[in-house]
C-alpha cells in the first residue's frame, strides 16, 4: 500500500503519475511484453475485419480440414472455412465484452467497498454476508443460471460479468480502505467535518487506486477465462461468430486427424491471457502491491 | 475459543442458509420449472395444470422453499425432474467421483507448492524463483480447456500414453476411472498448484525478512535450522485459508475440466441438468457445493486460529 508522498503526488499531480506508473510498468521486461501482446490484440480485434484474408463464415466442400498451404495460411476447419480468418478475428467479442466489462467492476466494486470500509457497522455485515454468500457459488453456476434465464447476448454478458465480477472487487477495496480509514489523515479530515463524499473522494480514492487497478487487470483475465470458458462449453458466443473458446471446443473432435485448426486459437488465447497478466505483474511491482492475496476464481 | 468458534459456525449457517435462499430464487426466476421439463412438449393446458398440483408446484414459493430446506437438512433433497430417480443418490454417486478427482489432485498438488513455494520464496528474485513464478502464473490463468486440449494432444493423440477421456459412467467402481483420471488430475494440479505456491512464497519471504529471523540469524543460528524451526512454521499457516479456497474450488468449480475429460462428477452433472432443465437437481447441486466451500473455510479458519493465538479475537478474523 502506498505512504503518505504517493498519496500527495496522486492528488496533487495525478496525470504525471499516471505516466509516471505506466514508464515503470514499460521498464520492466514482463511489463514491456505484456503491453505490447494486449496492445497487438486490441488492435488485432478492432480491425482485423478489415484485411482478414476471407469471409469469415464461408464455407467450402472442397476444402475441408485442409492442412496449412499457400492459400489457407494456418489450414481450414471441419467446414473449409479458413483458420487464418477466423482465428484473428476470434477475439473480438471477448475483448469487447470483457474490456467493457471489467471497469464496470471494478467501478460498482470499488465504491461499494470503500463505503463499506469507511462506514462499517451494520449495514457493512450483512452486505458482507450476502458478499460471502455469492461467492461461496462457483462461477460457472452463477454464469449459466443467468444466461439460460436472460440469453447469451453481448447486451446480457456484459453487465452479467460485470455484477459477479465486482462482488469479489468489494472484498478488496474494503480491506484496502479498512487499512486507510484509521490513519491519521482520514482521522483529520473527519475531525475537520469532512462529510463521508468528501471523505472518500478526497482522502481514500487515491490511496485504493492503485489495489484496484491491479485488481481490475486480474480480473480481466479471470473474465476473458470465464467468457472463453463458457463459449467452449457451449453457453456463449453463437456459431458461426468466430470465437477462440468455440473454435477449440470443434476442433476437439477432429483431433486425432487434424490437430492444426487447435493451434492457431490456443496460441491467441492464452498470448492475450499472459499478456494481460504479465501486465498485472509488472503493475503490482511498480505500484508495490502483494499480488499473491488473489483467491481462486 | 469456544464463543469464537460458536459464533463462527453460527456465521457460517447464516451464510448457508443466504445461499439457499439465492439459488432458490434463481431457480425460480429460471424460465419453466420442473413439470415442461417432465412433460416436455406436451407441457400445456391441463396436463402442466395436474403435473404442477401433483408436485405441489402450485403452491405459493414461500411454501416450497421451506419444503425444500427443511428435506435438504434430513437429507432429502428430492426427486430429479429428468428420470425420476431419487436426486441424493444420482448425486452422491457424482460426489464420490468429484472427491475421488479432487483427492487425487490435493495428493499430488499440495506438497507440490508447499516445496515450490518455499523454494521460491527462499531464493526469491533469482533464477529459478523468477522461472517457477512466471510458469505459476501462467498455469493459473491459461483456461483449463486449453491447457486439457494441449494435454490431450501431447499425451493422448500424438504420444499415446493415457486415453484422453474418462469412459467410466457415473456408478463404476473408483478403479475403473484409472488410467483416465491422470490428465484431469494433472490440469487440476498445475492450477491449484501455482495458487498456493505463490501464497507460500509470499508468505516466506514476509517471514525470512521479519525481525524474528534476523535476529536467529544475529546469534549466528544455522541457515537450515532458521529456516525449518524458526521461519516454517509461521510461514506455512496462510497455506491453511488457500488450500481451503482450493477444496472448495475443487469441489464446485471443475466443471470445465469435467466435461472435456468427459468425467462423471458433479460439475459435469450440474451443466447437463442445466441444459436439461432439471432444476431441482441444479438446486440440489448448488446447496450441497456452497455448504462445502463454506465449510472448508470455516474449518480453515479455525485450524488457522488453533495454531495462531493471535487470530483468537472476534474482531481479528471476522471477514
Amino acid at each position: 500500500m502506498s505512504d503518505g508522498p504517493a498519496t500527495l503526488a496522486a492528488i496533487t499531480a495525478r496525470p504525471s503519475r499516471i505516466l509516471s506508473v505506466i514508464r515503470e510498468v514499460l521498464s520492466r521486461p514482463s511489463g514491456f511484453i505484456g503491453l505490447f501482446l494486449i496492445i497487438a490484440h486490441v488492435v488485432l480485434a478492432l480491425f482485423s475485419p478489415f484485411f482478414a484474408p476471407f469471409d469469415f463464415k464461408a464455407m467450402n466442400a472442397n476444402a475441408i480440414l485442409l492442412p496449412p498451404d499457400a492459400t489457407h495460411w494456418l489450414g481450414t476447419d471441419q467446414l473449409g472455412r479458413d483458420i487464418l480468418t477466423r482465428t484473428i478475428m476470434g477475439g473480438r467479442q471477448a475483448i469487447l465484452v470483457t474490456a467493457i466489462a471489467t471497469p464496470l467492476a471494478v467501478a460498482w466494486g470499488g465504491l461499494l467497498g470503500i463505503y463499506l470500509g469507511l462506514v462499517g457497522g451494520r449495514l457493512d455485515d450483512i452486505l458482507m454476508r450476502v458478499v460471502d454468500a455469492f461467492l461461496a457459488l462457483p462461477w460457472i453456476l452463477k454464469m449459466l443460471l443467468m444466461i439460460v434465464t436472460f440469453g447469451t447476448g453481448v447486451g446480457v454478458l456484459i453487465p452479467t460479468l460485470a455484477f459477479f465480477y465486482g462482488i469479489p472487487v468489494i472484498r478488496i477495496a474494503r480491506a484496502a480502505t479498512q487499512n486507510i480509514v484509521a490513519r491519521d489523515f482520514v482521522l483529520a479530515a473527519r475531525a475537520r467535518g469532512h462529510s463521508r463524499g468528501s471523505i472518500m473522494r478526497r482522502e481514500l480514492f487515491g490511496n485504493v487506486l492503485d489495489a484496484l487497478m491491479v485488481e481490475g487487470a486480474m480480473r480481466w483475465s479471470w473474465m476473458l477465462l470465464a467468457f472463453t470458458s463458457l463459449s467452449f462449453l457451449g453457453f456463449g458466443v453463437s456459431p458461426p461468430t468466430p470465437d477462440w473458446g468455440l473454435m477449440i471446443a470443434d476442433s476437439r473432435n477432429f483431433m486425432a486427424i487434424a490437430p492444426w485448426p487447435a493451434f492457431a486459437p490456443v496460441i491467441a488465447l492464452s498470448s492475450l491471457i499472459i499478456g494481460i497478466n504479465l501486465t498485472a505483474d509488472a503493475l503490482a511491482k511498480a505500484l508495490g502491491i502483494d499480488r499473491a492475496q488473489a483467491a481462486v476464481h | 475459543m469456544l464463543r469464537i468458534f460458536i459464533h463462527r459456525l453460527l456465521l457460517g449457517i447464516a451464510t448457508v442458509a443466504m445461499v439457499s435462499g439465492i439459488i432458490f430464487a434463481a431457480v425460480e426466476a429460471l424460465p419453466g420449472d420442473a413439470c415442461t421439463a417432465i412433460l416436455q412438449r406436451d407441457a400445456s393446458g391441463e396436463r402442466l395444470a395436474n403435473c404442477r398440483r401433483e408436485l405441489g408446484l402450485d403452491r405459493p414459493a414461500a411454501t416450497r422453499y421451506a419444503e425444500w430446506a427443511f428435506g435438504a437438512v434430513r437429507g432429502d433433497l428430492g426427486i430429479s425432474a429428468h428420470n425420476n430417480k431419487p436426486i441424493a443418490s444420482l448425486v452422491g454417486d457424482r460426489l464420490k467421483n468429484t472427491l475421488l478427482l479432487a483427492g487425487c489432485s490435493l495428493a499430488l498438488g499440495i506438497p507440490l507448492a508447499l516445496f515450490l513455494g518455499v523454494l521460491t520464496g527462499l531464493r526469491r528474485d533469482k533464477f529459478s524463483d523468477l522461472a517457477i513464478s512466471t510458469i505459476a502464473i501462467f498455469a493459473m490463468t491459461i483456461p483449463e480447456f486449453v491447457t486439457a486440449t494441449v494435454l490431450i494432444f501431447v499425451f493422448s493423440i500424438w504420444l499415446g500414453w493415457v486415453p484422453g477421456i474418462v469412459t467410466a459412467s457415473a456408478s463404476s467402481s473408483l478403479s475403473a476411472f484409472f488410467p483416465g483420471i491422470v490428465l484431469p488430475v494433472i490440469v487440476l494440479t498445475m492450477v491449484m498448484t501455482a495458487h498456493i505456491m505463490r501464497t507460500v512464497r509470499s508468505s516466506v519471504i514476509d517471514v525470512m525478512s521479519s525481525d524474528y529471523v534476523q535476529m536467529a540469524t544475529l546469534k549466528g543460528a544455522p541457515y537450515w535450522q532458521i529456516v525449518f524451526r524458526h521461519a516454517l512454521p509461521n510461514a506455512l499457516l496462510p497455506a491453511i485459508n488457500v488450500i481451503a479456497l482450493t477444496v472448495g474450488w475443487l469441489l464446485g468449480g471443475v466443471v470445465v475440466v469435467e466435461k472435456v475429460f468427459n468425467y462423471p462428477g458433479l460439475g459435469h452433472y450440474m451443466i447437463d441438468s442445466i441444459s436439461d432443465r432439471d432444476l431441482p437437481v441444479v438446486q440440489a447441486i448448488a446447496l450441497i457445493v456452497a455448504t462445502a466451500y463454506v465449510g472448508v473455510n470455516l474449518a480453515a479458519d479455525l485450524l488457522a486460529m488453533t495454531f495462531n493465538p493471535r487470530l483468537r479475537t472476534l474482531k481479528a478474523r471476522s471477514p
